[in-house]
């Protein structure tokens, strides 16, 4: 029997999308009162918050992009006043700059509740033991679930993430049932245990919620045999809200959108026409419930499709397909959201390199790579290892402290990488997903 | 008192070596020493030749990293403790030696040690205070 957190979740299409409308209107009124970045905009194309009646009125607002964050940065685009604010959170910019996102006490409620769906969708209920692996930190990931966890009155055990042994020892004595992390980190896990010779049945895990990064269902199957659970996905990005925006429920075929809070909409990414139904395109989500950081028409950079046909679970909320890639060079490495041009800031804020690098992400032992090799300068000593070497672990250190990454740094003669004689290649992705 | 090394970078990879002596024969460059530092990606060849700045040229128009290092070359006796002698002036003075090769002089009885150091100045003066000889480009390539 299909079990549901909030009755939303199948209601029938007419009172989703009366829904939809009235919270749509109101939240362009807050943003054209409060948000002096979106008032002028709105202005500029002569759009009056009345003018905003229905859910198909959004073709009519301007997009919201990745840029307004980082111009606006830090607090800019937020819509109410700091007394209001109960929590920040950060993820990676495409440069130096992190994007900056606020929640009020509203907010976060919402955010428990859509994860508290996801939760309940994976089978959980209050007599769970929610293992949160993901980091708890400025990244949304372990927060997000966590008050999920919360809002279904299950336990949370707070693990976050790194240390494997530790985590796997908790598995055993605290009794986790439901485990929550990356995807890849789950399948390290499950082959982890195997090493240390412990058998599936000691544990007593029945799901997994994973997700911020792409996976396939190969991993899917993998994860599911080696920890013996069922694996569901979860879709999320810290500028809609966090983990929870999607979840998958028993059917597996896509991911139920929140869309009584998060509106989507699908475009073509070259001319921003909203596609129809079932095509694939850019993804794009207007917060219709969001306080503290309602973006209108995010443009998410994420490829997918929408839709709506009937779901065995029961639920009318659209689906979404899992993100197929996107639309620019960013990457995601163990859950990390990597720009190859926050990588090149720093190699050119150190200055001991040529700017000639190039990105090798791979899959090793089921857990993300990144090296990068950069060119020394044509001036560079390098006689003694030690000059390199040191060299090397400068960048390295950089990289970590700026992007949240552990990296291999390799440092080539000059000239050895190849140049290219239209748009520069800095990326060689091998991974298998 | 210094004297120049030719520093190429090796990628590792079959043949490179090969390729840079090659290079280094074709413009008529003795070699009279040499030494390799070898990591898991990568070699640093060292080379002392009769004209360093030709071999440089030749290295880098055949788009190798190269660049001239100044080394010290000192002659010891070749005999036990010969080079002992001449290090524990370089240590007394409190200088660090990043590597060292050794090669046998025409002299029978002298050994030219080539020394790449934190501080050449300062480890000049402690050798040439200890009375040992430091050497000069003509001397070492012997002719």
């Amino acid at each position: 029997m299909e079990r549901y957190w909030n009755p939303v979740e199948t209601a029938p299409l007419h009172e989703l999308r009366a829904l939809q409308s009235l919270r749509l209107s109101q939240t362009v009124r807050h943003v054209y009162e409060h948000v002096p970045f979106y008032r002028k905009k709105f202005d500029e194309m002569g759009i009056k918050p009345e003018d905003i009646q229905s859910i198909d009125d959004i073709s009519k607002l301007p997009f919201t992009y990745k840029q307004d964050l980082r111009d606006n940065y830090p607090y800019g685009l937020f819509a109410v006043p700091v007394e209001d604010l109960v929590r920040i959170h950060a993820s990676s910019g495409t440069t130096g700059k992190q994007t900056v996102v606020g929640y009020t006490q509203n907010d976060i409620d919402i955010w428990g509740n859509c994860c508290g769906r996801a939760l309940t969708a994976a089978g959980g209920d209050a007599s769970d033991f929610v293992h949160v692996s993901y980091g708890y930190g400025l990244f949304t990931g372990g927060l997000g679930l966590h008050a999920g966890a919360e809002e279904i009155h299950a336990t949370v055990i707070p693990v976050s993430s790194g240390n494997t042994k530790r985590q796997i020892q908790i598995f055993k004595d605290f009794g986790s049932t439901i485990l929550c992390c990356t995807p890849s980190y789950a399948l390290f896990l499950g082959e982890s245990l195997r090493e240390m010779g412990i058998d599936k049945s000691e544990i007593s895990l029945k799901a997994g919620v994973f997700g911020a990064e792409p996976w396939s269902e190969e991993m899917r199957h993998k994860i599911e045999e080696l920890l013996g659970i069922k694996a569901y996905d979860i879709y999320g990005l810290s500028e809609v809200m966090g983990p929870g925006v999607a979840f998958e429920c028993s059917e597996q075929t896509g991911m139920h959108v929140n869309e009584d809070h998060f509106y989507p909409e699908i475009i073509d990414p070259d001319t921003g026409e909203v596609l129809p139904e079932g095509e694939v395109g850019e993804l794009v989500f207007t917060c219709i419930t969001k306080e503290a950081l309602p973006l209108i028409r995010y443009r998410t950079r994420d490829i997918a499709s929408l839709s709506r046909e009937k779901c065995s679970c029961g639920r009318t909320l659209i689906k979404m397909k899992k993100p197929s890639g996107r639309t620019d060079d960013m990457l995601i490495i163990r859950g990390v959201n990597v720009f190859p041009s926050q990588v090149e800031a720093v190699l050119l804020e150190l200055g001991d390199t040529a700017p000639h690098y190039m990105l090798i992400v791979d899959r090793v032992d089921n857990l993300d790579t990144l090296e990068i090799q950069v060119e020394m300068k044509e001036d560079m000593e390098f006689d003694a290892v030690r000059l390199v070497e040191e060299t090397e672990a400068k960048i390295k250190a950089a990289v970590a402290s700026t992007l949240g990454i552990s990296a291999k740094v390799t440092l080539l003669p000059p000239k050895s990488l190849a140049r290219s004689e239209g748009k520069a290649v800095h990326v060689i992705d091998k991974r298998k997903i | 008192m210094t004297m120049k090394q030719l520093s190429v970078y090796v990628e590792n990879k079959p043949g490179t070596l090969a390729e840079i002596t090659g290079i280094l024969g074709e413009n008529g460059i003795d070699m009279c020493a040499l030494s390799v530092a070898d990591t898991e990606r990568y070699g640093i060849l060292r080379l002392i030749v009769n004209n360093p700045q030709k071999a440089e040229d030749a290295l880098k128009a055949a788009g190798f990293k190269v660049s001239l290092t100044d080394v010290i070359a000192i002659a010891v006796s070749h005999k036990p403790g010969g080079l002992a002698g001449a290090l524990k002036y370089v240590a007394q003075a409190g200088v660090t030696v990043e590597y060292m090769y050794a090669f046998v002089s025409p002299k029978a009885d002298t050994a030219y040690v080539i020394l790449r150091v934190q501080d050449n100045e300062k480890a000049i003066a402690a050798l040439q205070q200890g009375g040992i000889p430091i050497v000069c480009g003509e001397e070492v390539y012997g002719k």
